[in-house]
This record gives C-alpha cells, structure tokens and sequence, in this order.
C-alpha cells in the first residue's frame, strides 16, 4: 500500500498517495483546476502556467500540475491572486492568438476560447500586440499545420514523441520566436510524421487539423455523371455520436447509415467487408508463411501509420509486414471492379469516399500504387470529424434518425470485421480464421480475451493443431518500437503481430472526435465489441459476400487475382 | 581583506601552477586529505558561507544534503556560465587564477564522495577556457587530479564543458540540462539538484566566487570566516562595478562595505551625476541616491527593495532616459529568455512592446498599470529566475521615475532627446 | 574541415561519452568553428550517431546563439549590447560597424569575411563598450576606433 499524504485543499482535508500532484488532489474535491499544456497521457512539462495555485509558505504561485503533494500541505486553488495570474496568462496567449474563432475549425471544441471564456475575460488589454505571421505548413496530405494558432503548450510535440516515438516536430529557436517546427521546416511530408493525427487530437487549439477532402466530396456527390460509394471503417459508428453530443460509446450505426443515405451517396457500404476480406487474406498469409517457412513474425498492415513508421524507422525489416492492403484499399478496388462490373458502372465513374478514424488514411489513399482498379481506388477519405460536418451542414437530425442498414453486398460483414476498430481485434479477426483453415475444426470460444483491453502491449499463445502460435499485439507506435526491437535483435518470440499506430487501435485515431481521453476510448472499444456479439455471423471466412466474391471473381485466398488487386508492396524510407 | 583575490592582486602573480604552490596553493588540499569530509563540512558550515551565484544558499548545508544522499554517484558542477550583464568577476578568476578554483571543486569532490567535477563556462569565454583546460592538465600531471590524489584514496576528475550562448543557462537546472546536452531550460524543483542534479544524481552546484571561498575556509577555519563582513552573510564579496563610474573593475571587499563607499571610495566616483544604481544587474531594482548608505550583503539590499544578485553594481548617470534604459534592459530577456513558459515568453514580449510604445509617443497611462500587473503576475507565475525577475528593473524605473514615462506618454516628449519618439528601440 | 574528417573528429569525442547524447554541445562546437555553420547534413549527422530525432538536434542548434545555420563570415564581430555597454554608447559602435561593413545586424558580408552579431553582455562591462572579433577582445572603444579595427581585419587577405 502506498504512503499517503494529508493536505488541505481549500477548505476541505484530502488524503491521496505519494507522489500523487496537487492537480490530481484537486480532484478529489471535484476541483478540475483550469489548465492548458497538462494532457493526462503524456509527460508533466508544467509551462503555461494556467494551473498555478497557491501553496501556504511558498513564495510564488506554483503550477499544480508539476507540484507534489507534501504532508501538511494547504493549498488554494482560487484565490483573487491566482484568478488574476490565470487571466493575465491566458491574455497574453490571446494576445498572439488569431480572432477568427467564427471560421476556426475547433470552434466548439476549442480549450483556449473555452478556458478564455471561463476565466471570465471580457477584454484584450494587450490589443495592440503584434501577432505571429507564419506560414502554415500544408505540405501533407493528411494534416494541417498552422503555427499562428499555436500556443506552444507542447502536447504535439510530446505524444509524438513519447506515445509514438516518432519526434517529427520539436521547438525551434528560443524566446518570443519559439516554433514548433519540422526538421528545416521542410513540412510534415518530407519529415518521419506518420500522419497518425494524434498530435491534432492533444492540440488545444485549431493549430493542427485535418487536410479536408469535404469539398471534393460534395462536389462528387453533386456530379450526376459519378457513382459515388461510401465505405465507414468500423471505428466510425462507436464515436460519430459524440459529434452530436451523445455519449461516447453510443453504438450508432443504423443512424449513421441512414445519415450517409441522407447525403445522398449512391451507396452506402462497410469497410468492415473490407476487413473480412483482409482476415481471408492475411489468415492465409501467416498459414502460408508458417508452412513454407516464411518470414516471421508477420505483422499487420491495416494501419497506414504504422506502415509508414516502420518504412522509416525499420526499414530492413519490411518482409515482415503482411503484403496485405489495408480493408480501406481492399473495398477501393473491389468496388470498382467486382462490384462495378456488377453494375455496369465504369470504374472512372465511380466514386470511392472513406470515412475513416484516421488521418493517415488520406495519405495511404493517394499512394501512387493505390490504383489496382486501374484509377485511383479510393478518391476521397473523411475523418469521423469531417462526415459528422457533412450530416451538420445538411441539418441531419442526427439523434432521432431511424436505424437503416448498409447496402448489399459489400454493406455485408461479420462480428470479426467489426473489432477491427479496437486495439487487439485484427488479430482476434485472423485467430478465429486461422484457427479453423490450419485445424478444419469449429472455434467454440472465439473471444480472445489476453488480446484485448488497454494494455500497451500484450500476448497469447494459441494451439494450432500441435502448432503453438504466439501472438502479441502493440498499439501506439513506441510500443510497435519495442516489439520491432526485439525483431531486430532477433530476439522476438511471435509468429505474427498487430500493431496499430493509435492507442487504443482505431477508435482512438486521429480523425476521431475530441476529446479521445482513456476513458473515452475504452467506451467505444466496449461498444465495438457488443456490435460484435450482436451480429450472427462473427467469423470472417463465414460472411457470404466474401464467399461469393471469391467463388464469383477472385478464386481463391492468395491466388494470382487476389495479390493483383489486394496485396502491394513497400517503400523503404529514410529517417536520417 | 582579500580571500579569492589574494593571489591575483600580487605583483607578477601568473595563472600557472607554479606561481599558485609559490602562494601556498593545493595546501588545503593537502590540509583537507589529511582530515575527514565531516571535519571540512563543519568548518564550511561555520564559516556562514552562502552561494554567491545570486540565491545566497546555504554552501555547508547544500554539500551536507549531496553528502548525506545514497544515490551513486555524486557529482561536482561549477557554474561558470557568467551572463548577468554587469557580471564580469568569473571571467576574472576564471582567467587570473584557475588552481584556486580547481583545488576548491577537488575539495568539493572529497567532501560529498563525488569522483567527478565539471565546470560549464560560458561558450563566449575562449580565453578563460584555454587558461583552464591548461590548468586541469597541469593538476593532472601534479597527481592533484585524477587517481590517487596526492597518494591518498581518493580520485577525482574535472571535466570543462562550454555553453553555447543561452544566458538561460546560468540558472541552475538549466545548467544541467545544458550539460546533458539538451536545451537549457529550466526543470521544476522540487527535486533539487542537492538530490537529482546531472544525470539525475546528487550533485553539488556552485557558482565560481563561492568555490573559490573554500581553500581559505579550510585553510583558516569557518570560524576565521565567519567574522569577516556582514554578520548574516559573512566574508567578502567580488562586486561588479560597471557603467558610469571612473574606475569600473572587479572589486573584492567584505560585505559590510556601504554602496557610497564601494562607488566613491573604489569605484571613485560617478562620471556625471548619479542617477539610479542597479545593483544586482538587470534583474534588479533600481536604488537612487538617497539608497546610498545600504550595506552590500544580501539581506541589507533585499530590505532596501532590491537584491544583490550576483553583485553586478550598474551605476547610471543622469544622462540617461528611464524608459529609453528600461526597453534596453527588457530587450536582453526577449533575446534571453528560453521561451518555455507562457508568462516569460509572452510577457517579455509584451512589456517590451509597451515600452516600444512610450518611446514612440505611442504610449497610454493605462500601459503602466499594465506593466505593472505584468511585473507582478511574471514574478508569480515564471518557471525560472529569468522570468521572475524579468520586469524588476522595467516596474523600478517605472516606479522611481513615473515622472520620465508621464512626459513621455501625455507631453509625447523625451526631454533628453534620447527616445526618438518615432524609431524602434 | 571536410565532413569525412569531422565525422572521425565526432567518432573520437563519442568514444569518450558514456551517454552519447551528453557530446551534443562539444560536437555542435566543433562543427560551427570549424565549418563556420550547422548544415542540414552535419545536423543529420549528429543525430543518426547521438540516436537522436533529427528535428530534436535542429532544436537545439536553433536554441542557443553561438550556433548557427547559415555560413557565419571568417570574422564573428560580436558587439556587446547589454546595459553597461548600453551605458557607455555601444549603440553608437553597433551603428559605426554596420557603416563600415555596409550589412546589418546579425548579417554576413558579401564576400564571406564578416558577420555582426549584437550580444548579450560579454563579460567585459570593465572595457565598455566592448567587443569580440572571434577570440580577440577589445574594449573602451569610441566609434572611431570600431571602425578602425575592423579596418585591419579587413587588411587581412
């Protein structure tokens, strides 16, 4: 049991363990003290000041977010003092700040205009400040950079560094001209950035956002000449109701395919058939690569930031990666072969629009090798964000809408292509495949709880026909770091990994809604797997559109077809 | 009474080893080797001796706290990093008599059981880095650096390490992430250094002037120390006179000396007539001439309202505009602050905007209560000294010549012709 | 210095530091007098071998003032502009060398020979006005004698 510490609190005696930080004790007496560069996933940096209190014996105001509790202790935490600081602070970052909060993207969500509001500041004393001028860096085709919201808070530049490993971006220069900069300002796209969009999620402010494709979606939708088809990744339908103010985790998929069919798409269709088709393939990928002796582990490659990440951090070890598409690229050319085939639609006429967790989806889409189909497979990808804009703009009453179902047959898909949104379910997917094309037996449990949850990284042991497979899954990319270390050093006891590059997996990636704290993300992971439980069908092998995709087109799993239109290859990058 | 210039105001006297064993140098040393660290903690302890970096902490209780803590291993760090403008006295021992500094850091080392010492001096000081990588080789080949010192256990190292230019890093956490070859920005404390220093261990961090107090402490006795000066903060001290003074120099002298006397009677006198003293450098407040007979050691200053700082004496004439002074002294800490946290980066900014204003004739009265709350939510709320004391010398000229910034502001007039009332500063 | 040699130069130092990151400053000094700047590659460099992020070493190059990422000219002129040197008319030795330089403020000349960098206090407020051309010091100055100076240096081929 941990030592406990005694303080005050205002007026009210708190006991909380050691170690435990002033802001954290706050808490206890449901005090949330106004803060701005504290983020509960990442490192103390105790910079902008806004949490200052005043301990009893200190000298100065003290930022509680970087101050241990000490027996004894009394603290205020709103006092005329400490009110004065905070606004003080919060108008000087106004001071540089842009005022077009009418057009800024973060409008509603915005922490610095939130807290400004709640401080209670009615007028900009330092109006006449100069403010920054920078160029914004629109470089990549994922994600926004604009350095003249930027409050310097470092969150950015912390969960990229800490939860991904990645260091894209750090500060530049000192003083009032402090940056927060890529390597030379050479733009997020010519740097290691895995386009993981996590920074854009720990942005306080509309500094960092989404490169949106809202406009070219419309344009197709109203184009009569184009077929225009709308897959939603599963993550999708565990948070778009957050955006309309219902509770995270709300499981909303009737309303938001009735939403989609409100904006007019020609159809409306499911990624998660596109993850039943990656479980066919990359099941067989890993029976294949075991049988033959293959490289190994094998890891999944459903998750383009990831993909890009070990392209530029490990790149000799790229045979380890499933030559499997991810089911966004998957659905991309089979809609517009198999399935335009079908309809008699030219594939130059139809319209692929993704809706996507994710950030780096937009970046893996326009990959010059993505165009299996012979165009682009996938024209356009929207964030959860940016779909929730669309059904706002055509004041879709999103919560009252009726449940509707997703179009046959690429709208059809199993248990198994649903828990691809959370961290754990690719594998979970693939197992429960694997595990009946090596044993041609039934899978009775197919729960695999060791592969679920929050943990960074975690493992099981499956028995495949006398085969023991191990399996581990990671998901942030400094956790893929230590399983890709073990690899190198040859030291890695797994026959195949998942990783994906969001912490939690796909509900906590970038293009979700904000905010997307722990909590929050073990609420959609919850609902993605009652989805699950709910469908009749859970295995990936078994759903009957991809039965009758295989037997109508693609013969079999690896055949000569199927690696042509859903399989690709690499790019080794640099970081250096 | 000279305790750290003894050697350098003797005629002929050379920054090599020889000229430092002719004046008894590396005797304490020897002295102390032969004695015990508890034995040289007390003396230190005795003799009252605070750090003369600027916080006026406790030394014997600073090396009692590293000596005391079981983290493995400690470290010695000196800081050399001298950058308060006014602030010249390192550079000055650092180059004149560098053994005295080394046999202090080795006794350091003995004392609180660290087997490594580093001294970071500021990147700019070419000179004082040559002198004294020269004498670490000469201690080393002497046997009073490296193994066995002097046949004894004990085995210790000095490292120089050159800053980069960052005035930052004169504070004392951002030292040691300069040091570990990061950004010089400031940690939070608590952990002091006492317990997580460099790399995260013990580490005793002290200022050149205060390591160089020890061989004569160990030599003479805490006691001997601890009569000479101000009773609250006992010995002498190197004061820094600069600016409008006839004779501006580094002047060693016990702590009791007066401010009158320290310009008059070393400095000899005010060029011109005096206007304002600063002194504790930029990051201090301004005193006036009826401050003049305020005793130079910390806690007379402090009553005064100002700090001794690092005892950086700036004497101002009355040529000069206040507020024409006042956007120069704030435009060191834009150039120098590290810009971590919001009210240093963004205060600094806009102070000197303000003043940039008044300047111009494009000033409001309103802009000085401005300044003022500034002032105090700056020193309330920085992360480091810097900020802390950024505005302190902008809110005293503003304080003790409201009457300059008035004119400037309502006549749009500076009556020295100084502020161009129309340029930038 | 060519980059091949520098590189043996960073090895060697490396060889030294336990915890490589520690070397950052010392490799970063060499690579600025030597070199006279931090180019993309140097900072490229020293990343790969301290098992940096690259965009984290450009941070700190960019931090601190004695670094720089643009050729300095042969001749660093620092021109101390704090307050005791403020006192004694360094803004007039900061205007007499930009005169006889014909550039401005923290830029190079032409032809590569010289760079004016106004600095925080230099530690010579003893000498005010002072200044620093690279290692040589030279303090007490008036206007004229600034411009004289640099009149030398110019004489240097």
């Amino acid at each position: 049991m941990a030592e406990m510490i005694n303080l005050t609190i205002d007026s009210y005696q708190v006991q909380v363990p050691k170690e435990t930080t002033v802001f954290e004790a706050a808490k206890k007496v449901n005090i949330n003290i106004p803060h701005l560069c504290y983020h509960e996933a990442l490192s103390i940096y105790g910079a902008c000041r806004v949490c200052v209190v005043e301990v009893e014996g200190r000298p100065r105001l003290e930022p509680s977010c970087a101050t241990a509790v000490e027996e004894g202790m009394k603290v205020k935490t709103n006092t005329t003092r400490i009110r004065r600081a905070r606004r003080m602070i919060v108008e000087l970052l106004l001071a540089n700040h842009p005022e077009d909060c009418l057009t800024c993207e973060r409008n509603q969500i915005c922490e610095l205009r939130k807290l400004a509001y709640d401080l209670g500041i009615r007028e900009l004393r330092f109006e006449k400040g100069r403010k920054y001028h920078y160029e914004p860096d629109l470089s990549s085709p994922a994600i926004i950079r604009d350095p003249n919201k930027c409050i310097l808070c470092s969150r950015c530049i912390r969960v990229c560094l800490e939860i991904q490993s990645v260091g894209a971006i750090d500060f530049v220069n000192r003083g009032g001209k402090t940056q927060v900069l890529t390597f030379f300002n050479k733009g997020l796209n010519n740097v290691e950035c895995t386009n993981c969009g996590q920074c854009i999620l720990a942005c306080p402010t509309g500094a960092l956002r989404e490169k949106t494709a809202v406009d070219e979606v419309w344009k197709a939708i109203s184009n009569p000449k184009k077929f225009v088809i709308v897959q939603t990744a599963p993550a999708v339908r565990s948070a778009i109701g957050e955006e309309f103010g219902l509770p995270a985790g709300s499981l909303v998929t009737g309303k938001m395919a009735a939403a989609l069919r409100r904006l007019s798409f020609d159809r409306i269709f499911d990624t998660q058939f596109g993850a039943d088709l990656t479980i066919m393939e990359e099941a067989h990928e890993l029976v294949e690569r075991i049988k033959n002796k293959g490289v190994l582990p094998m890891i999944t490659s459903c998750s383009p930031g990831w993909i890009k990440y070990i392209e530029h951090f490990f790149p000799d070890y790229l045979e380890h990666l499933s030559t499997c598409k991810s089911p966004q690229q998957m659905f991309g050319p089979i809609a517009k072969t198999y399935y335009a085939q079908k309809i008699s639609v030219k594939p130059e006429d139809m319209y692929v629009v993704s809706i996507m967790p994710c950030t780096a989806k937009k970046f893996e889409a326009q990959l010059p090798e993505m165009n299996a189909s012979g165009c682009q497979d996938v024209d356009a990808v929207l964030t959860t964000r940016e779909a929730a804009r669309m059904i706002k703009e055509a004041g879709i009453d999103f919560v009252n809408l009726p449940d509707e179902d997703f179009d046959k047959p690429l709208g059809i898909s199993t248990g198994a292509g649903v828990i691809f949104g959370a961290t754990g379910g690719v594998m979970e997917a693939a197992l429960r495949t694997a595990y009946e094309v090596v044993t041609g037996k039934t899978l009775e449990e197919i729960k695999f709880e060791q592969v679920r949850g929050m943990e960074g990284l975690k493992e099981a042991e499956v028995n495949l026909n006398g085969l023991n497979l191990k399996v581990a899954v990671a998901h942030g990319l400094s956790n893929a770091r230590i399983l890709l270390e073990q690899v190198q050093k040859k030291e890695s006891p797994y026959h195949f990994i998942e990783v994906m590059a969001c912490p939690g997996g796909c509900l906590g990636g970038g293009g979700q809604p904000m905010p997307a704290t722990l909590e929050i993300r073990k609420k959609r992971a919850a609902s993605l797997y009652c989805e699950d439980e709910g469908k009749a069908i859970r295995k990936s092998h078994e759903n009957p559109a991809v039965i009758a995709l295989y037997k109508e087109f693609l013969g079999n799993p690896l055949s000569k077809k199927s690696h042509h239109l859903l399989h690709t290859t690499y790019t080794k990058r640099s970081r250096y | 009474m000279k305790i750290v210039l003894k050697n350098i105001r003797k005629e002929g006297y050379l920054p090599g080893i020889n000229s430092y064993m002719t004046q008894g140098g590396y005797e304490a040393l020897k002295r102390a080797l032969k004695t015990t660290p508890e034995e040289i903690l007390s003396e230190i302890k005795k003799s009252k001796l605070v750090g003369r970096g600027g916080a006026a902490f406790p030394t014997g209780l600073k090396w009692e706290f590293t000596r005391k803590s079981r983290e493995l291993p400690k470290y010695v760090v000196c800081n050399a990093d001298e950058g308060e403008p006014g602030t010249f006295k390192d550079r000055f021992i650092l180059e004149k008599d560098p053994h005295l500094l080394i046999e202090a850091m080795i006794i350091c080392g003995f004392t609180i059981g660290a087997k490594d010492g580093f001294i970071y001096i500021r990147g700019e000081y070419f000179k004082a880095y040559d002198i004294l990588q020269k004498a670490i080789d000469e201690a080393g080949t002497n046997n009073l650096l490296g193994r066995n010192i002097l046949g004894s256990d004990f085995s210790f190292e000095i490292h120089l390490y050159r800053g980069a230019g960052a005035y930052v890093c004169g504070e004392e956490t951002a030292l040691l992430d300069s040091l570990e070859g990061k950004k010089g920005q400031s940690r939070v404390k608590p952990p002091f250094p006492t317990f997580a220093g460099f790399n995260n261990k013990p580490t005793v961090l002290n200022n050149v002037e205060t390591f160089v107090n020890i061989p004569e402490i160990v030599l003479k006795g805490g006691e001997w120390f601890s009569q000479i000066g101000s009773p609250s903060s006992p010995g002498t001290k190197l004061y820094c006179l600069s600016g409008d003074v006839k004779a501006a120099g580094v002047y060693e002298l016990p702590t009791d000396i007066s401010l009158q006397d320290l310009i008059e009677k070393h400095g000899n006198g005010v060029c011109g007539r005096l206007k304002a003293v600063l002194p504790g450098g930029v990051s201090s407040n301004l005193l006036t001439s009826s401050d003049l007979n305020v005793k130079m050691d910390y806690s007379s200053i402090q009553q005064a309202g100002s700090m001794l700082g690092s005892a950086a004496v700036i004497v101002i004439n009355d040529t000069h505009c206040m507020v024409n002074l006042a956007g120069r002294c704030i435009e060191f800490f834009d150039y120098e602050s590290c810009g971590k946290c919001t009210p240093c980066r963004e205060g600094i900014k806009r102070a000197r905007e303000i003043l940039t204003n008044i300047a111009q004739g494009k000033g409001e009265l309103s802009d000085l209560a401005l300044l003022k709350e500034l002032q105090e939510v700056m020193f309330d709320t920085s992360r480091c000294g810097l900020g802390q004391s950024a505005l302190n010398a902008v809110s005293s000229c503003l304080e003790k010549f409201y009457g300059e910034f008035k004119e400037h502001i309502l006549k749009k007039k500076c009556k020295l012709g100084i502020c161009s009332m129309g340029k930038d500063f | 210095m060519s980059l091949e040699k520098y590189k043996q130069e960073v090895k060697k130092i490396l060889s030294e530091y336990s915890i490589k990151e520690r070397a950052l400053l010392p490799c970063l000094h060499i690579a600025q007098e030597k070199c006279g700047y931090l180019t993309e590659e140097i900072i490229s460099f020293l990343a790969q071998e301290l098992g940096l992020p690259k965009v984290e070493v450009y941070s700190v190059v960019t931090f601190y003032s004695m670094f720089s990422l643009e050729k300095q000219g042969e001749y660093v002129i620092r021109i101390c502009v704090s307050l005791p040197c403020y006192l004694k008319g360094s803004g007039k030795i900061l205007e007499a060398v930009k005169e006889e330089l014909n550039i401005e403020a923290y830029q190079t000349t032409a032809d590569k020979k010289f760079t004016i960098e106004p600095v925080s206090c230099l530690g010579l407020c003893d000498k005010a006005p002072a200044i620093m051309v690279n290692r040589d010091i030279y303090g007490g100055l008036t206007p004229q004698q600034a411009k004289n100076i640099i009149k030398e240096y110019k004489k240097i081929k």
